[in-house]
C-alpha cells in the first residue's frame, strides 16, 4: 500500500489577512506561512495507517514555489517517507493543481490518496473531487473515520445533518475533515531526520499540463463591517431590546 | 442560454437550500431547469415543478442515484451538461462533494460558494474564512458554481408549473457503495433554514448543559448550534457546528452563548441579521460583532432568559 498525500502551503490560520491597498489580492508580505490544517490531518492519517502496518510508503507532494519545500519537510518530519515538489510560480487553481497531481498519480500509482478537504486560503474545497474525476478513482470526502482492511476501505463522512458511511474501492481518494484525528507535533529528532529524506523537485512545465488560470481576480476587498453594538446590563434589558428595538422576538 | 440547478433532496422532499440556489440561477438566466436525481423521488420532482420561474424539471430515478454517490451523480450531470451555460448547486456537503467532480469532467474551473452575482461571468465569493471577499471573473464558457444559500433569498416554492421530463441516463461506476447514514432526528428546524439559532460554545462546559438552551429554543422555535470548540470537546455532534468548515447560517436572530468568537466561528454566522452574545468574558471577540452583548454567567442568565421570554 502506497499513500500519496498532497499538501498546501498557506497563511497560518492564526493570521488575520487583509487585502492589498490596490485590491489586487491578499497582502502576503511578512505573513507567517504554515501547512494547511486539513493537510496536517491528512499526513497524520497516512502516518497512522503506516504505523498500524497497513501502508508501506507515504509520499507527500505539493504544487507551488520553492518555498513550499518548508511544508514538505514538515510532512517528512511528521512521518512521510519522501516528498515531491512540483515547482511553479503560477498560482494554480484547483483544476490546474489536480491536473498536475494526476501526472504524479500516473508516475507513482498510489493505492490511496489522502488530502485536506479544503485549503483555508481559497476555501474552494475542490481539489480532491477534481482529482477523483481525472483519475476515475472513487472518493470519500469530509472523512471523520477511515478504516482500511486489506483492499476494503470504509469511510465515515461528515454530511449536513449527520454522518454517512461508504465502502469504496481502491485506488481511492479521501479528503479529511477536522475530527478525523489530532495531528502530532514533529519531534526534534524527527525534524533533523527529515532533512536527509529524499525531496524531488519537478518543474511543473516538465509535466506538459496546461495550468493557466481560468478565473481572473478582479479585486479583493474587505467584507462589509458590522456596526458595533451595545452592551446591555441585564436580561430584562436584553429582552426589551430584542422585542422593541430589533423586533426579532414577540 | 439555460441554467441547470442540482436539487438537494432526500428522495422524499426538496431541501429549502435548493430554493436559494434557484434565485441565484434566475439572476443569471431566464431559462432555469432543476435536475432531480435520486431513487423513487417523483414527489421531489413534483415539488420542484412548483418552484416559481422554473421551465423544466428533469427527473432521473435509479438505484445508482439513491444515495447521491459523487461518482455516479457527477457523471450524470456531466453527460447532460451540454445544453447548459450555468450549472449550480447549493454549497451543501452534497453540492461540495459532487460539483468539483463535474467541473473537472468538463474541464472547467469551478466558482465555489458565491455570495453575489455581478454579471453573467463575474461573481463575489468569500475567501480566508470570509475575512476577504474576492471578485472573480470566469473565462470558461460554461460556469460551474456552488451557491452560498444565506446570500440569496429563497425562491417562491408554490406558484410555478414546470413540465417534468423523465431521463433514462443511468451511470453506475460501481466503485463506491453506500453503507449507512446516521441523521439526527429533531423536531427543531434545520440550522440552515432556521429563523432563530441559539448556539453554545466551550463555555457550556459539557454536553448535558446544552439542555439549558433547549427550553429557550423551544420557546423561540429556534435551531440549536455550536462552535467548533464545543463539537471538538464532544459536547454535541458535528452537525451542530456553525463556522468556516461547518454550516454557514444567517438567521434573523443568532444567540451565541459561551462562545468566544474565533474567526472560524464568526465566518459562519456574521451575516445574521441580529446577533446576541452572552459571555462572562467581557473581552471575548464575539462582542465585536454582536448587536447586543450581555456580560454574564450563562448559567444564571439563561434560566432567567428562558423564564422571561
Amino acid at each position: 500500500m502506497k499513500i500519496l498525500v498532497p499538501i498546501k502551503r498557506v497563511v497560518d490560520y492564526n493570521v488575520k489577512v487583509r487585502p492589498k491597498s490596490d485590491e489586487s489580492g491578499v497582502d502576503l508580505n511578512n505573513v507567517k506561512m504554515a501547512m494547511n490544517p486539513f493537510c496536517e490531518i491528512a499526513v497524520e492519517e497516512a502516518v497512522r495507517l503506516k504505523e498500524a502496518g497497513k501502508a508501506e510508503e507515504i509520499i507527500a507532494v505539493t504544487i507551488g514555489a520553492s518555498s513550499s519545500q518548508e511544508q514538505l519537510r514538515t510532512a517528512l518530519a511528521l512521518g512521510a517517507d519522501r516528498a515531491i515538489l512540483v515547482e511553479t510560480e503560477v498560482e494554480a487553481e484547483p483544476l490546474g493543481i489536480s491536473k498536475l497531481l494526476k501526472s504524479i498519480v500516473d508516475k507513482e500509482s498510489p493505492d490511496l490518496i489522502i488530502l485536506g478537504k479544503q485549503a483555508i486560503d481559497g476555501d474552494n474545497n475542490q481539489t480532491g473531487q477534481m482529482l477523483g474525476a481525472l483519475t476515475g478513482f472513487s472518493q470519500a470526502t469530509f472523512a471523520s473515520e477511515v478504516n482500511l482492511e486489506g483492499e476494503s476501505l470504509s469511510v465515515t463522512r461528515e454530511i449536513d445533518g449527520g454522518l454517512q458511511t461508504l465502502d469504496i474501492n481502491l485506488p481511492a481518494i479521501v479528503t479529511t475533515d477536522l475530527r478525523l484525528n489530532e495531528p502530532r507535533y514533529a519531534s526534534l529528532p524527527n525534524i533533523m531526520k527529515a532533512k536527509s529524506k529524499p525531496l524531488d523537485i519537478i518543474p511543473a512545465a516538465d509535466l506538459g499540463v496546461d495550468i493557466s488560470p481560468r478565473l481572473e481576480i478582479i479585486k479583493v476587498t474587505l467584507p462589509a463591517e458590522r456596526e458595533a453594538g451595545v452592551i446591555v446590563e441585564t436580561v430584562d434589558e436584553l429582552i426589551d431590546k430584542l422585542k422593541n428595538e430589533a423586533k426579532v422576538i414577540s | 442560454m439555460t441554467a441547470l440547478v442540482l436539487a438537494e433532496h432526500n428522495n422524499q422532499e426538496l431541501k429549502p437550500v435548493t430554493l436559494n440556489t434557484v434565485t441565484a440561477a434566475l439572476e443569471l438566466d431566464q431559462d432555469v431547469h432543476i435536475l432531480v436525481a435520486g431513487n423513487a423521488c417523483s414527489a421531489v420532482a413534483e415539488e420542484a415543478a412548483k418552484v416559481a420561474g422554473i421551465a423544466k424539471v428533469l427527473l432521473v430515478e435509479s438505484d445508482a442515484y439513491e444515495n447521491f454517490l459523487a461518482e455516479n451523480i457527477a457523471t450524470l450531470v456531466s453527460n447532460i451538461s451540454g445544453d447548459y451555460d450555468f450549472i449550480l448547486a447549493p454549497t451543501s456537503t452534497n453540492g461540495k462533494n459532487v460539483m468539483p467532480r463535474v467541473a473537472a469532467l468538463q474541464d472547467v474551473s469551478q466558482i465555489s460558494d458565491i455570495s453575489a452575482i455581478e454579471s453573467s461571468d463575474t461573481f463575489q465569493r468569500p475567501i480566508y474564512a470570509g475575512n476577504c471577499i474576492a471578485t472573480v471573473k470566469s473565462n470558461d464558457s460554461k460556469k460551474i458554481i456552488t451557491v452560498r444559500n444565506t446570500a440569496f433569498d429563497a425562491a417562491d416554492a408554490a406558484s410555478g408549473s414546470a413540465e417534468i421530463i423523465t431521463l433514462e441516463e443511468i451511470n453506475d461506476a460501481g466503485i463506491s457503495k453506500f453503507v449507512k447514514e446516521e441523521i439526527a432526528e429533531s423536531d427543531r428546524p434545520e440550522l440552515t433554514a432556521a429563523d432563530v439559532i441559539i448556539s453554545g460554545g466551550r463555555g457550556m462546559q459539557n454536553g448535558d448543559n446544552f439542555s439549558i438552551l433547549e427550553g429557550i429554543a423551544d420557546k423561540l422555535g429556534a435551531a440549536i448550534g455550536a462552535s467548533r470548540a464545543a463539537v471538538d470537546s464532544g459536547f454535541v455532534p458535528n452537525d451542530y457546528q456553525v463556522g468556516q468548515t461547518g454550516k454557514i447560517v444567517a438567521p434573523d436572530l443568532y444567540i451565541a452563548v459561551g462562545i468566544s468568537g474565533a474567526i472560524q466561528h464568526l465566518a459562519g454566522m456574521k451575516d445574521s441579521k441580529v446577533i446576541v452574545a452572552i459571555n462572562k468574558d467581557e473581552d471575548a471577540p464575539i462582542f465585536q460583532v454582536a448587536d447586543y452583548g450581555l456580560v454574564a454567567d450563562l448559567f444564571e442568565a439563561m434560566p432567567e432568559l428562558e423564564s422571561k421570554i
